[in-house]
């Protein structure tokens, strides 16, 4: 016989889990004590928020569930906008919460809520495990539904009475959820379809998005897109999919896009989203494009199509094995003509340029020189606000990754992401991007990451204002207010505080020797670039 | 219009409200839900109608389908579907007013559930429209509680979901 915690551990080993994200509290103890004594990694945060993050920069490069596990009551709830993070970026995560006794429930006791049902909206599923004998299933079930079909967050809050309860536990070998059976191979009727479209193309346009990451199709797309000649848009979530010079990568489209990315978007004949829902920040007048041009559909949701967007052929199931269904048919698009005047448009494009001797540094410049210097297989966790438009904009990606809360846009995300991250491949660089906004908001994580000592390197793009609501307060409001970051602390001082080795730049003839200086030291390193407040978004 | 929406699910604790949860974020509007287990005690079917365009019975229809713990959902053919709804209703009577009541359940088809020196209950199973009807007609009796089950429906003919 053994307790239900032990049950819990083993059957997280079972599923491949060899760390743990986590806050332990009065609740979770069972479960803490028995993760002590087995070989799985546990990393504390320091707010229970940052676990969920961490678990999601983790599960982004494992391709497999993050797990986090924290204690009932406030620690569930403040875990809340970790999981909904998860959720709303589609990634793989497994939270494990404690709960008061189970023959208490419902009693307003001592740090108890109801966790399963706050967090209802945002989980893909949830349990509550009222008998230590169905942990071996649900703990199966939970991992099987995070990393199947359209990932998520799964939930299992476990009453501490049934992490105590001693069972003779049998493991399952397999999963079966009758209510439960996600599509992998896409229609064949629909995908000669689509290849006969592509064939038929002139401008055709493919519309990538993060699923194809969380459907590791990175090889199907580039096979695709070079094989049928389609040129590549993205939205937010799919920057990285193709290299920024890739020649058939137009960049990001949407509101914060690229000119030449949108302009396709505005004049294809034939417009492929896959792996991509297409939401208001990246399609701001889905109607429109439907009216005018065929749409194909290509995602694992099935309540993805039509939502946001009206299809004429929709395609659902695993996007990896739809594309390599597509590209089996060999189409090709007559797309030459449209290819060349789309890549003389990109080519173009104004580049960033440095302003030596302004007294503040460019943010598109140091994005861009941050992504030259950076190596090829960098990943870049990026935060909220300017600082992530400007890096989805200006900052070049090779064969790397570019980490970002694209669904909910949580402030705070890109350090424990990237300790994450830096959790899951230990070897590779790893950077983060953030203002002096999303800092304050991820700052005791710099315990964590001093904890690890973890070779992350911060670059703080530093303008004393919450950057990107004081430029909407200038463009659509009476003006700024509320969102001057007076009290924020000298940010060095702060980082030598937690021994941390920091700069501080303010000019861009400063930006490449900064970088260089920063990734040539060893450990985690901040540096703090003053730009100027006005700075907006749409200035190169 | 309103369509009416069949919904397989597990018999389990806490799955009616994961079903109305999903309404009230993606702002469905729902006109009625019923519930009950099926012959297989394991299972529950959820009979919902929703005020509707065509798109949000499709959308409802996904979300539905998206919960782990639905098993089936299928949108019911208007035209095709055996709905019923059960009004129990308590009206205030007198000697003089009772007999008129009587003669208005007889020609509905309705039961005296129960009946006092005051009043009498009332109860009636029928669709929906009919029910409304009988609602409206005992209206100028006086009316002291009523209770509607919502409406519980299934496909007509051989096919089931």
């Amino acid at each position: 016989m053994i307790n239900g915690a032990q049950v819990l551990m083993e059957s997280l080993k079972r599923e491949g889990v060899e760390r743990i994200f986590g806050y332990a509290g009065a609740t979770i103890c069972p479960a803490v004590d028995a993760l002590a004594a087995t070989d799985i990694a546990y990393t504390l945060v320091r707010t229970e928020q940052n676990a969920g993050h961490m678990a999601s920069g983790y599960a982004r490069m494992m391709g497999r569930p993050g797990v986090c596990m924290v204690t009932s009551g406030p620690g569930a709830t403040n875990l809340i906008t970790g999981i909904a993070t998860a959720y709303m970026d589609s990634i793989p995560m497994v939270a494990i919460t404690g709960q008061v006794q189970s023959y208490l429930l419902g009693r307003d006791i001592f740090q108890e809520v109801d966790i399963t049902g706050a967090c209802a909206p945002f989980t893909k599923h949830s349990y509550l495990v009222k008998d230590a004998n169905d942990i071996p299933r649900v703990v199966k079930e939970a991992f099987h539904i995070a990393s199947t079909g359209r990932q998520g967050p799964v939930l299992i809050d476990i009453p501490i009475d049934i992490q105590q309860q001693m069972i003779d536990p049998v493991y399952p070998d397999s999963v079966d959820i009758r209510g439960y059976k996600p599509s992998v191979k896409g229609n064949d009727v629909q995908i000669k379809r689509v290849a006969e479209a592509i064939s038929a193309a002139q401008k055709p346009l493919l519309c990538v998005g993060g699923g194809l990451f969380s459907a590791h199709a990175q090889a199907e797309l580039v096979a695709l897109c070079e094989g049928a000649r389609i040129p590549v848009v993205t939205t937010m979530m799919g920057l990285g999919l193709l290299p920024t010079d890739h020649p058939l990568n137009l960049g990001m489209i949407g509101a914060f896009g690229t000119p030449t990315a949108n302009r396709a978007l505005n004049t294809t004949d034939l417009l492929i989203i896959a792996g991509a829902r297409a939401a208001d920040r990246a399609v701001t007048s889905p109607k429109e494009i439907a009216s005018r041009t065929k749409t194909v559909h290509l995602d694992v949701d099935p309540a993805e199509i039509g939502k946001n967007f009206s299809t004429t052929v929709p395609v659902v199931g695993d996007v990896k094995v739809i594309l390599g269904q597509l590209i089996s048919h060999r189409p090709r698009a007559q797309s030459d003509a449209w290819i060349a005047d789309l890549q003389a448009r990109r080519q173009a494009e104004p580049r960033p340029a440095a302003a030596p001797g302004a007294g503040s540094v460019t943010p598109s410049y140091l994005m861009h020189a941050l992504g030259e210097k950076l190596g090829d297989d960098a990943c870049v966790c990026v935060d909220v606000g300017q600082n992530q438009i400007w890096a989805a904009k200006h900052l070049p990606m090779k064969h790397g990754r570019f980490l970002t809360t694209g669904g909910l846009g949580t402030m705070g995300y890109s350090l424990p992401a990237a300790l994450g991250v830096k959790a899951a491949v230990p070897d590779r660089q790893v950077a983060v991007v953030c203002g002096d906004g999303s800092f304050q908001m991820f700052e005791n994580e710099l315990a964590t990451l001093k904890a690890m000592d973890a070779d992350v390197k911060l670059v703080m793009v530093h303008n004393g204002v919450l950057g990107l609501v004081h430029q909407i307060q200038f463009s659509s409001y009476s003006g700024p207010f509320g969102v001057d970051l007076t009290g924020s602390p000298d940010f060095e001082a702060l980082a030598a505080a937690y021994g941390i080795p920091s700069a501080r730049i303010a000019d861009d003839g400063q930006v490449d020797a900064a970088i260089d200086a920063m990734l040539t030291q060893s450990g985690p390193y901040l540096l703090i670039c003053d730009v100027d407040p006005m700075a907006t978004t749409s200035s190169t | 219009m309103t369509q009416t929406i069949s919904v397989l699910v597990e018999n389990r604790a806490g799955v009616l409200n994961r079903i109305t949860g999903l309404f009230s974020r993606r702002a469905f509007n729902i006109e009625s839900l019923a519930v009950g287990v099926t012959d297989d005690k394991n299972i529950s079917r959820i009979t919902i109608i929703v005020d509707s365009g065509n798109n949000v019975v499709e959308q409802v229809e996904k979300q539905l389908n998206k919960l782990v713990d639905v098993i089936k959902v299928r949108t019911l053919d208007e035209k095709k579907l055996i709905g019923r709804e059960l009004i129990i209703v308590k009206v205030s009577t007198s000697t003089k007013t009772r007999q008129d009541v009587a003669n208005l359940c007889q020609i509905m088809g309705a039961k005296i559930a129960d009946i006092s020196s005051t009043t009498m209950t009332l109860e009636l199973s029928d669709t929906p429209d009919r029910v409304d009807l009988f609602e409206s007609l005992l209206r100028p009796f006086s009316i002291l509680e009523v209770a509607r089950t919502g409406v519980i429906a299934v496909q007509k003919g051989s096919g089931k979901i």
